[in-house]
């Protein structure tokens, strides 16, 4: 679209700057909570408590940070919610591929009933209770299972991967294989997952975003808090405002240890959501292709 | 790929007109044929059983297990043994104090976000779409993605430190203006104000994805004739770019009508406290509190309203998307 030989007009140009700025206040409002809260964890807890951190962090210290990782329930749920979302993630592509790779043949007899059970759960569930007593009949409360298994599959993100198992694997692809002997089997691991890269990252960024900040199944399924994943712990801390004197050190005074309390939960948010935020820029050319196929999810 | 073309690709039941398909065989409904397809596609089967167990015991074994909502359970006599109470437990639900209650503010909570949480993609992708400069584009993109991947836990976390009467950042602003500290997690007044905007700011970067997209690809020359006619650029926009993004906008719409009945529940749990119950007590909830954490946890009372909510969500899913059809928008099926 070239347009430079056209000078803009003046209400063009008004719109221009109007858009700037409503554009800039847009990035402000959603920056500024993110830049204060790094900012917050990074200062002292007497500038935290006393309100005097606005933009950058005021005395820098790390004390947060150090009450932080001086913490044992926080490094266990930490290793959990790795454990968890790994593990997870791992489960959910290999069994969405399961799924839909079949689903995406046309030589796959009954895919459109079996398409059409899958589908339907999407609009209709059993609820809370009836799932939870099948968690519970399969015996696997309170074990890593009902972390890992109840999730195991998610059906949009089954629909997308046929959807682009449909539109990029050429048909030619799989007779021409077939002609050399090629099995099914084989053709799936030897052609179709190496061609499907980067829906797979993007799918796996949407598992794993879901392990990661996945509370509530905890909340339900898990009682033993050594299984307990990193969330459940935020969410004593940060809402609950269970901090436990023992988390806060050696520190004597009552001030000192409320201005510790706030800071050890900035650190913490930081310390928590930083993993995610790192992974997300190495899949982010992947996404408009993946939400793009996956539009009707909203 | 035009949208049109994409929607009919994501339609669950659509296959690629087979091209180098002899015909014969994909018409072939006889028997035969299906058991020939069925052993020589024997591998395809085999990867397909544990997904499609999954989905059994996981989704349909729950939804067979509902119809205790019909029974007085109790676990000690199990499924099959607890005895049949018919249509008691919605009854009392549909008599019971709460009722009401827990509908209005279920869907006040929906309509509530839907009002806000549609326009503003949009508005952010079309102004986005109008920014010459690709850094500042950059920028603003990459920052309003951010909010997306941080859980919801540290959301009404940062929610609770900011607007803590004490120590929050707001009421310390509010202070210089001379109000005095309001404790707004306690207010149930501003409860669904709260859960809403939140809502907004850290899912308007992501939704706004799709209509970028969608934005990317109307065709240029449509844009170029309009500024060789003098139209400026909110007339461009206006009949450019707003009929181009129509039809994604009204499936996205559609189907957040459909699930009118979802409200961001675990949102809503971690959110409530006994000041603010008033306004923050959906079905969702409800359901929870009565079959999970209560002293005298009723299963089947909850299964009911679970049952009951779920019910209405699929009618409504499938009015809405009828009317859609009916007006000659877009469907989902």
């Amino acid at each position: 679209m070239n347009k430079s030989s056209i000078r803009e007009s003046g209400s063009d140009r008004a719109f221009t700057i109007v858009n700037y700025i409503v554009l800039s206040i847009v990035l402000i409002a959603v920056l500024y909570p993110l830049i204060y809260v790094v900012s917050a964890s990074f200062s002292s807890s007497y500038a935290v408590l006393s309100g005097k951190v606005w933009l950058w962090p005021v005395d820098p210290s790390l004390d947060g940070y150090k009450a932080v990782f001086k913490n044992k329930n926080i490094l266990t749920g930490f290793q959990n919610t790795v454990f968890y979302t790994v593990a997870g993630t791992l489960i959910n592509i290999i069994m969405t591929i399961m799924a839909a790779y079949p689903m995406s043949r046309r030589d796959f007899r009954g895919r459109n009933i079996f398409m059409l059970l899958f589908v339907f759960t999407m609009m209709f569930s059993g609820g809370l209770i009836p799932t939870y007593f099948v968690v519970k009949d399969l015996h696997m409360i309170n074990t890593v299972w009902a972390m890992l298994i109840p999730t195991a599959l998610s059906v949009w993100n089954v629909i997308i991967m046929r959807t682009y198992f449909q539109t990029t694997i050429p048909h030619e692809l799989l007779e021409a294989s077939q002609l050399d002997g090629c099995n099914d089997f084989r053709f799936l691991l030897r052609i179709v997952i190496p061609l499907s890269g980067p829906i797979i990252a993007v799918i796996a960024l949407f598992y794993a975003v879901g392990h990661w900040n996945q509370y509530f199944n905890a909340m339900i399924y898990l009682k033993d808090p050594h299984l307990y994943p990193l969330q459940l712990i935020l969410r004593d801390i940060l809402v609950q405002n269970e901090v436990k004197i023992d988390m806060l050190g050696d520190v004597k005074s009552a001030a000192a240890r409320q201005g510790l309390r706030e800071l050890l939960k900035y650190s913490l948010i930081v310390v928590s959501s930083v993993p995610l935020l790192l992974i997300y820029p190495f899949v982010q050319k992947f996404f408009v292709k993946g939400v793009m196929i996956g539009s009707i999810k909203g | 790929m035009n949208l049109s073309d994409l929607r009919k690709r994501l339609h669950p039941l659509y296959f690629e007109s087979p091209a180098g398909y002899t015909k014969s065989y994909a018409e072939g409904g006889s028997q035969l044929k299906t058991l020939y397809d069925v052993r020589k596609g024997w591998q395809l089967y085999a990867l397909f059983a544990l997904p499609l167990l999954y989905i059994i015991v996981f989704k349909y074994v729950p939804m067979f297990g509902s119809v205790i909502a019909f029974k007085q359970f109790t676990v000690t006599k199990g499924m099959f043994g607890s005895p049949w109470v018919g249509f008691a437990h919605f009854e009392r639900f549909f008599h019971s104090y709460e009722f009401w209650r827990l509908l209005k503010n279920t869907l006040s909570i929906s309509f509530y976000t839907l009002a806000a949480s549609f326009p503003f993609p949009i508005l952010l992708a079309l102004g986005l779409n109008y920014v010459k400069n690709e850094r500042f584009k950059k920028t603003v993109q990459m920052v309003t993605y951010a909010p997306y991947f941080i859980s919801l836990v540290v959301v009404v976390g940062l929610l609770f430190q900011f607007l803590d009467p004490r120590t929050g950042i707001v009421n310390t602003v509010l202070g210089w203006f001379g109000v005095d500290a309001i404790n707004f997690m306690g207010e149930a007044s501003m409860f669904q104000s709260i859960y809403v905007w939140s809502h907004v700011w850290q899912n308007v970067g992501f939704a706004c994805i799709i209509y970028l997209a969608a934005l990317a690809g109307i065709d240029p020359s449509l844009h170029e004739a309009a500024v060789m006619d003098g139209a400026n650029k909110i007339q461009r926009m206006r009949h450019i770019d707003i009929p181009g993004i129509l039809p994604i906008a009204v499936i996205l719409l559609i189907l957040n009508t459909g699930q009118i009945m979802e409200t961001g529940f675990e949102k809503i749990l971690i959110m409530q406290n006994a000041l603010n119950l008033r306004a923050s007590e959906v079905i969702d909830t409800y359901v929870y509190k009565v079959g999970m954490v209560s002293q005298a946890l009723n299963f089947s009372y909850a299964t009911a309203i679970g049952l009951f909510k779920a019910a209405i969500g699929f009618i409504l899913l499938i009015i809405v998307n009828q009317t859609a059809k009916k007006v000659g928008q877009e469907s989902l099926w």
